[in-house]
């Protein structure tokens, strides 16, 4: 019998406080491919224009805000031209904010495969999260576009691009694992998405410069962990602000602290997800 | 234990049924957390009525290549189980382990997406089941061939009927190769003939040598498929055995059919005023196989002695039409009782009554002309169930009577 060569396997009550199998997200990674690809199909599947609402929201915004906060509020912005400085932060604030939106519903939206179909849970907040991250990079080609007709050369510094990503990405997802894995069990979570965009927005350098917020409140400020995203993406792109300062150590450290954090209570929450999740919560 | 695919020891699951007890007002919850909130959360936990064990203390062990079934009523613990060994919930307590790759089929097209085209469902739908890409490309023909659906594959399955839905999905479902598949009831969905296919399908991979779990309410299906059994009841694994032995033991111990009161008085009666004679009690299996022998007993009161009276059974289909009537009187038999109880029994041997419940209508009458001394009427005796002869059409149409031994000519020109 070649029974030694089959793969063995074994089940039992899981205990403890657990983090991310990340050998096992490996070979499920063909799995989170195709969850992304679905949301992103599914997403633009009736709709006119189709995958160029990627472009269209980024656009529509900078306009807005444009007219808004540079013309009539005359806003400062280091003498960066206002389009190019408001669409570098709109890139990763809607990657985030589309992120946790998206996340927070996933598990109860794919509920019929939770209950079906064994995966590591987690998958699906991070499909919604990389679904998010693939309209973020279709838009870089936007920011891209608008950058070489205001006459905004790249600099030296986009080397570190890839870090402000990154920081973002564990933002968003410690966020999603958050509030998704709330969501099954208090159903009340998804109502106070709205509001936590919102709020959200606000306190984050959107359409304002951080240079606005007093020094003695910066590190504070930077607790908010897209303070320093959105910093350094205006940074590496356009020189903005001084660099990356002790600041980008707070929201560094409060993206890591909310992912890891995100990644244990979806890890001990997910064992009654199938058990709480058909019967709508507590 | 070389040739062992699922070992299970002691599996449980339990379910806590609401937090709180239901029957405290909000206002006493209120004050009793004022009062001591530490115990008011603790509450709720493990109070012994608020837990239900789906699951309790199941072990066994299925060898490489068999097929078994899981046999039980609603809510034996059938597919919690299943549940547990395809990892979608945790067991409370107690282990499995698996020799070789793990396949679940809980539910035909389990994430099927229906603004997607058929193919991109395809492809969707055998990811979630496990399938890896290549694999996936390698058998997508086989897959299209099997749903019969090559002309749709770019269509939304929105657009889909429902038989073409469950054929594209179980095609995909049909292609998993898996060296222990899980089967929940997916056979009870799709018309006849797909049904036979899928049938067909499933007795393939288990011949392949692959081990198959099989949960079904349909014991044709069952027996069809499976060499072995589970037999669950309330949680509890009651025995582990033939097929052919459990699907007989379940038989005789579920009461699915129609629940007979044994208060007579519930039921219609057909009677004489003053009637020397009253019926107390009929007794009946409630359920039986296809052609299994079966036995009507009535039990009657008499108030004086009772000289030629002739018994009457009517056994009805559930649409209410007369099936088969016996009168005593055809034997030549007629019925004297002394004062006092009796009982009177009707054997029947070999009856070929189609699957379905059946009523009866029974009692005494005093000749064939006068009226009825006294008949119960729609008296509900026993469902015939489809013991397995006829498993490739699930849900054909019986008529009241099963026809046997027909001769068949087919002559052409």
């Amino acid at each position: 019998m070649q029974s030694t060569d089959l793969p063995v396997s074994e089940i039992q009550p899981s205990s403890g406080w657990r983090t991310l199998n990340v050998r096992e997200l490996w070979t499920y990674r063909e799995l989170v491919y195709f969850l992304t690809w679905r949301d992103i199909k599914v997403r633009y599947k009736q709709t006119a224009i189709g995958i160029a609402w990627a472009l269209l929201q980024p656009l529509a915004m900078t306009i807005v805000f444009t007219l808004f906060f540079s013309r009539l509020a005359g806003l400062e912005t280091e003498g960066i031209p206002y389009p190019v400085f408001a669409l570098t932060a709109l890139l990763p604030w809607q990657l985030f904010s589309k992120a946790i939106t998206e996340s927070t519903n996933s598990l109860v939206t794919d509920q019929k495969l939770i209950t079906r179909v064994y995966f590591p849970r987690i998958i699906v907040p991070i499909a919604a999260v990389l679904s998010a991250l693939v309209d973020f990079l279709i838009s870089t080609g936007l920011v891209l576009t608008v950058m070489t007709y205001y006459g905004v050369h790249l600099r030296a510094e986009i080397i570190w691009l890839p870090f402000f990503i990154l920081l973002m990405l564990m933002t968003a997802s410690g966020a999603g694992f958050w509030l998704s894995a709330l969501n099954v069990e208090y159903r009340d979570v998804m109502y106070t998405i709205p509001f936590i965009n919102q709020f959200w927005f606000f306190v984050t350098p959107v359409v304002y410069s951080s240079a606005a917020v007093p020094d003695r409140w910066r590190t504070l400020y930077a607790l908010n962990p897209m303070v320093g995203v959105i910093e350094g993406f205006r940074w590496s792109l356009l020189g903005a602000g001084r660099g990356p300062d002790s600041a980008i150590f707070a929201s560094t450290a409060v993206a890591v602290v909310l992912f890891v954090t995100g990644t244990i209570w979806f890890r001990r929450s997910e064992r009654t997800f199938v058990d709480t999740i058909g019967s709508g919560g507590r | 234990m070389a040739n062992v695919a699922i070992h299970a020891e002691g599996l449980s699951k339990r379910y806590r049924l609401g937090a709180r007890p239901r029957y405290k007002a909000a206002r006493d919850v209120l004050s009793e957390v004022a009062r001591s909130p530490l115990r008011a959360l603790r509450r709720g936990s493990e109070t012994s009525e608020s837990v239900l064990w789906a699951l309790n203390n199941v072990s066994f062990e299925i060898k490489r290549g068999d097929a078994v079934g899981i046999i039980g009523r609603n809510g034996a613990g059938k597919s919690t189980l299943l549940k547990i060994l395809s990892r979608v919930t945790e067991p409370s307590s107690g282990r499995a382990r698996f020799h070789g790759r793990l396949g679940s089929l809980l539910e035909v097209g389990t994430g099927f997406h229906p603004e997607l085209t058929g193919r991109e469902n395809i492809f969707l739908n055998a990811a979630i089941l496990g399938m890896r890409r290549q694999e996936i490309l390698r058998k997508f023909d086989g897959i299209v061939d099997f749903a019969e659906i090559e002309k749709f594959l770019d269509t939304p399955v929105k657009y889909y009927s429902s038989g073409m839905y469950v054929r594209l999905a179980f095609a995909v479902a049909a292609h998993l190769e898996p060296d222990i598949l899980l089967v929940d009831e997916v056979l009870a969905v799709g018309d006849a003939a797909f049904q036979k296919k899928c049938l067909g399908k499933m007795g393939e991979v288990a011949r392949e040598g692959r081990t198959v779990l099989f949960v079904s309410h349909n014991l044709g299906a069952v027996s069809a498929l499976t060499r072995s059994c589970l037999y669950l009841d309330s949680g509890h694994l009651l025995c582990h055995d033939k097929t052919a032995i459990i699907v007989q033991r379940y038989l005789n111990e579920t009461a699915s059919g129609p629940v007979a009161s044994t208060n007579l008085d519930q039921y219609r009666r057909d009677s004489r005023n003053k009637s020397p004679v009253r019926m107390t009690r009929i007794e009946s299996p409630s359920q039986i196989s296809f052609r299994e022998d079966f036995c009507i007993t009535m039990y009657v009161e008499s108030e004086q002695k009772l000289d030629e009276a002739i018994a009457t059974v009517v056994i009805k289909n559930a649409h209410g039409e007369r099936v088969a009537v016996a009168f005593s009187w055809d034997a030549g038999v007629f019925v004297s009782l002394p004062p006092g109880r009796s009982s009177i029994r009707l054997k029947v041997r070999n009856m070929p009554l189609a699957p379905g419940r059946y009523y009866c209508d029974a009692g005494l009458n005093q000749s064939l002309m006068t009226a009825s001394y006294d008949v119960v009427v729609d008296y509900p005796i026993f469902e015939v169930a489809n013991n397995g002869e006829f498993v490739h059409w699930l849900d054909r149409p019986w008529g009241a009577v099963h026809w046997q031994d027909l001769g068949w000519e087919i002559t052409s020109d």
